[in-house]
């Protein structure tokens, strides 16, 4: 495998944003997953949506672990510092670099194997620190690096390309998050862009832990019939409950919703999202309904897809701990320490 | 034997039972008479119920390790009374609770022993429980303090220093000393045939646990990321530098925090946050111990391949595995200098006491930003946990922090294209950017095989290329890194090397080796990889005894991979009960290797 850059001709019909910058500008390296991946979909979506939101390249940081969707923080945005860390310790990872300096945004990618195998116990914690970043997990059921072996996130009786169905209960991210306090949870599917751009628009201006589970069909160990996380099973079990509009700060909310429709949640950093609900009796500021709910439908076989839940006013982990505005990692070490006179003083207390 | 200023007092206590604060109140009344002090604490793996000591060594010759002998016992455990018994040295002196009886077939006729009813005394002078258990360790300060002649208005001045203005506090206190004290003079001669004098050797001093100095290096440091899982003995490293950072890094205005504690939920993670935060740009530290070294492996590959600035603390307790975790070790050398798979090897610095974890800790971070690799403060139990009388430490104003090779957005500016880990300078260290700082200087931090410009790579050269500029730093760093300690007292072909702990004691042995007229040469590595210097000294000598507290020589393994030492002439002396090194063993130790060298 080599790492090929793309040409960066623009042609001038492009788009610009606010920056001046066209997608061209957010994209990475050639993707070197297989043809047809859901992950390159995800890619194209995230590419997207940092292009929508005029994120300064430079003030993006793009983090992951290992696998076929650890990779793909390489195939968007060049122009923003990347951490391909170890196998499932993104998160911990992202915890530290947003410490040090809480001014940029963090994107995570991770997959079902690094999140919810060998990276859950990362996981659950930065979803209860409410480390504030967006954290996207493509999710396909199986190890694609290793050649198809299960991960903790196959269903029931989903089936392999060879050798015995799955018996062990699967992991779903989504309840996960729910159960540990996420304060933005949202599902989606690599073939429903429409769908997914907001999602990660909104995860990436929410104010804490944003998730978006997006089921990712792995074209090549996952995508057989029998299997669970296939494309095909999956449009024809996907429900859509809650959809979203992304509203930019002072942008006016112009597009017209039936009475009821429409719920306006006003993010920190004055941009709104439009929830529009497809099914009325789904409440997504209700954490105890939101479980039940998906509980159900999960029972049913439903993939339910949307923003799941939303909790602006839950305060992010730097709020929680009391930390100066500023990031850290700019403030002049000679400051942080009282001098000569103030280690008399503490000295003091030793003799 | 005991003389005046050279006593050892050993406290036998029931853990949880509150005789810490009695305890520091009699070493440190002994060190306010100017006298110098070393107070070791020998504890259990628990928080109520199983034996602990503390053990007072009172030396006027300033010696620093533990000494081997017990003068004084007060034995306040019934269930260690038997061994504590049997510790102590022909002509000292066991002091007990007389409240109750005890078994005579216990005595010795070579020592002398002492009853005082201390609990008895106490529960007439004192109502409720827990006063009463408290003020009868007081009491028995009070009973020493009349045994060796200890001056009692220190002893109330360092109570008023403790209680403030709660005047009942003290009162009670001073009651409690003066029911020990009063009983002994009654009952007793005293003081002893031996004394504690004043003396001025004290000045300049304190006394302070290294644990609690590297906590106080690294606010100086400038650290503002602080990553851990607690862990038995490193785990009030982090307490001390949160306790300085509320003093000194909250806004007095806002309330609001320049520094960032975070404890994990395991060791992984918590390096997986120093990486992340120091990848960013901010001094990042963990401390931690031998398991937690083992789970932090991973990572630390990572960060030497990836060439990430990062500080752990180790310090260091008994292995293998969950070992025994309260005792001390220096038995994780080998497993930090080459921490993960492939082809690794680390910085390591080794503090020899708590003054050096202060001023090792400040460098440490300095030396990490400028080599751009994890470095490793070695420090073990015995340094970290106990009490050592050591130099006030100095801060020069002047001094300014090493950040190391930064581009700034200037430099990024002047510059054609940013390549993350070109050797630009020859020295085997790349420069590099921080997030946040501009588009220029973005690169892909990845721990899979990359290009010198920090492109993913397959291809053999390119990787090799890498991993080959990494020897060239590995050279830089051996130019960089603290140089030894050497003394050539009386040159004669044989030396002691030791390292971090085993300083205290080897030097003291010296001393008395010397008084024999046996003379030896002294060097204290306090760094890997090691610097010319090293490699120098060893070819100057015939023999050299390798003093270090693990099973394996792991000191001298590395001597041999790194500094061209002849194994046929690196003579292992090795202590690796747990207890901390004494100079008696290395005397012992050296004097049977001298024996057998003139039999062959």
């Amino acid at each position: 495998m080599s790492y090929i850059a793309k040409p960066k001709v623009t042609h001038p019909s492009l788009k610009r944003n606010r920056l001046g910058l066209t997608t061209r500008d957010y994209e990475g390296t050639v993707s070197t997953l297989c043809a047809g991946c859901g992950h390159d979909s995800v890619t194209a979506a995230i590419i997207q949506a940092v292009f929508d939101l005029d994120i300064e390249p430079h003030m993006l940081a793009k983090m992951s672990g290992i696998g076929c969707s650890s990779k793909t923080p390489a195939y968007f945005a060049s122009q923003s510092h990347g951490f391909n860390s170890v196998h499932g310790r993104m998160p911990s990872v992202t915890t530290g670099a947003n410490m040090a300096n809480r001014e940029l945004t963090y994107i995570g990618v991770s997959g079902d194997g690094d999140s919810l195998s060998i990276g859950v116990g990362q996981f659950v914690h930065a979803i209860r620190r409410n480390l504030n970043m967006c954290y996207i997990i493509e999710n396909n059921g199986v190890y694609g690096l290793t050649k198809g072996q299960f991960s903790a996130s196959a269903d029931i009786g989903s089936r392999p390309k060879k050798g015995l169905p799955n018996q062990q209960e699967p992991i779903d991210p989504v309840s996960t998050a729910l159960s540990l306090g996420a304060s933005y949870v949202a599902r989606s599917f690599s073939g429903d862009k429409a769908q997914l751009v907001p999602l990660i628009k909104g995860a990436l201006r929410h104010s804490g832990f944003a998730l978006v589970d997006v089921i990712s069909p792995c074209v090549t160990f996952n995508d057989h019939e029998g299997s669970t996380k296939s494309y095909a099973h999956t449009r024809q079990f996907y429900h859509h409950v809650v959809d979203l509009d992304y509203v930019p700060p002072a942008e006016e909310i112009r597009a017209a919703y039936d009475d009821g429709e429409a719920m306006p949640v006003e993010l920190h950093d004055g941009s709104t999202l439009v929830l529009r609900k497809v099914d009325q009796e789904y409440d997504p500021t209700s954490r105890a309904a939101a479980f039940k709910y998906l509980r159900q439908r999960f029972n049913e076989g439903e993939i339910v897809t949307g923003l799941l839940y939303i909790d602006d006013e839950r305060r992010e982990m730097h709020d929680l701990m009391g930390n100066v505005d500023r990031p850290l990692s700019e403030l002049e070490l000679g400051t942080l320490h009282p001098g000569k006179a103030g280690l008399r003083k503490i000295l003091d207390g030793y003799n | 034997m005991a003389a005046n200023n050279d006593i050892v007092i050993k406290i036998a206590t029931v853990n949880g039972t509150g005789s810490a604060s009695a305890n520091g109140l009699l070493r440190k009344a002994i060190f306010r008479m100017g006298v110098p002090v070393v107070g070791k604490n020998y504890f259990p793996s628990n928080i109520q119920g199983l034996p602990t000591w503390y053990e007072i060594r009172v030396t006027g010759d300033g010696y620093q390790s533990r000494s081997n002998r017990v003068d004084i016992m007060v034995a306040m455990n019934a269930q260690t009374y038997q061994r504590d018994m049997a510790e102590v040295a022909p002509g000292g002196l066991l002091i007990y609770d007389a409240t109750w009886p005890r078994p005579d077939l216990l005595d010795r006729e070579d020592i002398q022993v002492v009853g005082i009813p201390l609990s008895r005394l106490c529960n007439e002078n004192f109502d409720g429980v827990r006063a009463r258990i408290l003020m009868k360790n007081i009491a028995y300060v009070g009973a020493l303090a009349a045994f060796l002649d200890l001056e009692l208005d220190i002893i109330t001045g360092l109570l008023t220093e403790t209680f403030g203005d709660k005047q009942h506090m003290i009162d009670a206190n001073m009651q409690a000393i003066r029911l020990g004290h009063d009983y002994a003079v009654e009952h007793f001669e005293c003081p002893l045939s031996y004394k504690v004098e004043p003396m001025d050797r004290a000045d300049g001093h304190i006394v302070i646990d290294g644990n609690t100095a590297a906590g106080l290096g690294c606010l100086y440091a400038g650290a503002t990321v602080g990553a851990w899982y607690p862990i038995t003995p490193s785990t009030s490293l982090m307490d001390a530098f949160r306790s300085f950072c509320n003093e000194y890094r909250v806004d007095p205005e806002t309330g609001k925090r320049t520094y960032a504690i975070i404890q994990a939920e395991d060791e992984l993670a918590a390096i997986g946050m120093v990486l992340g935060a120091a990848w960013n740009g901010a001094r990042a530290f963990t401390p931690t111990s031998g398991p937690g070294i083992s789970l932090m492996s991973e990572f630390l590959g990572f960060a030497y391949y990836a060439e990430i600035p990062s500080v752990v603390f180790n310090v260091q307790r008994t292995g293998p595995s969950t070992g025994m975790p309260t005792r001390t070790q220096q038995s994780d050398i080998i497993a930090c200098a080459y921490a993960s798979h492939g082809d690794t090897k680390h910085v390591l610095l080794f503090p020899a006491d708590p003054a050096e974890c202060f001023y090792t800790a400040v460098e440490a971070f300095d030396l990490a930003e400028r080599l751009q690799t994890p470095v490793f403060v070695m420090s073990d139990l015995d340094i970290g946990m106990n009490d050592w009388m050591v130099p006030e430490f100095e801060w020069d104003e002047s001094y300014v922090h090493a950040r190391g090779k930064v581009l700034g957005k200037e430099e990024l500016d002047s510059i054609e294209k940013f390549y993350r880990y070109l050797d630009v300078d020859g020295d085997g260290i790349p420069y590099r950017t921080l997030p946040g700082v501009d588009p220029k200087g973005a690169y892909f931090t990845r721990g899979s095989g990359h290009t010198r410009h920090g492109a993913y790579t397959e291809d053999s050269a390119a990787y090799q290329d890498v991993v080959d500029r990494l020897l060239v730093k590995w050279e830089t760093a051996r130019s960089m890194v603290p140089e030894p300690e050497i003394e050539y007292s009386k040159f004669n072909k044989a030396a002691i090397l030791t390292v971090g702990s085993g300083a205290a004691a080897c030097r003291e042995a010296l001393d008395r080796l010397a008084a024999d007229n046996v003379g030896l040469n002294y060097c204290r590595v306090k760094a890997f990889p090691f610097s010319d210097r090293v490699r120098e000294f060893l070819a100057q000598h015939e023999v050299v005894y390798v003093v270090e507290q693990n099973r394996d020589a792991q000191l001298r393994t590395l001597l041999i991979l790194d500094a061209d030492g002849d194994p046929r002439k690196l003579v292992p002396l090795l202590h690796y009960n747990g207890m901390p090194i004494n100079a008696g063993f290395v005397v012992d130790a050296v004097r049977k290797e001298l024996t057998k060298g003139r039999a062959a």
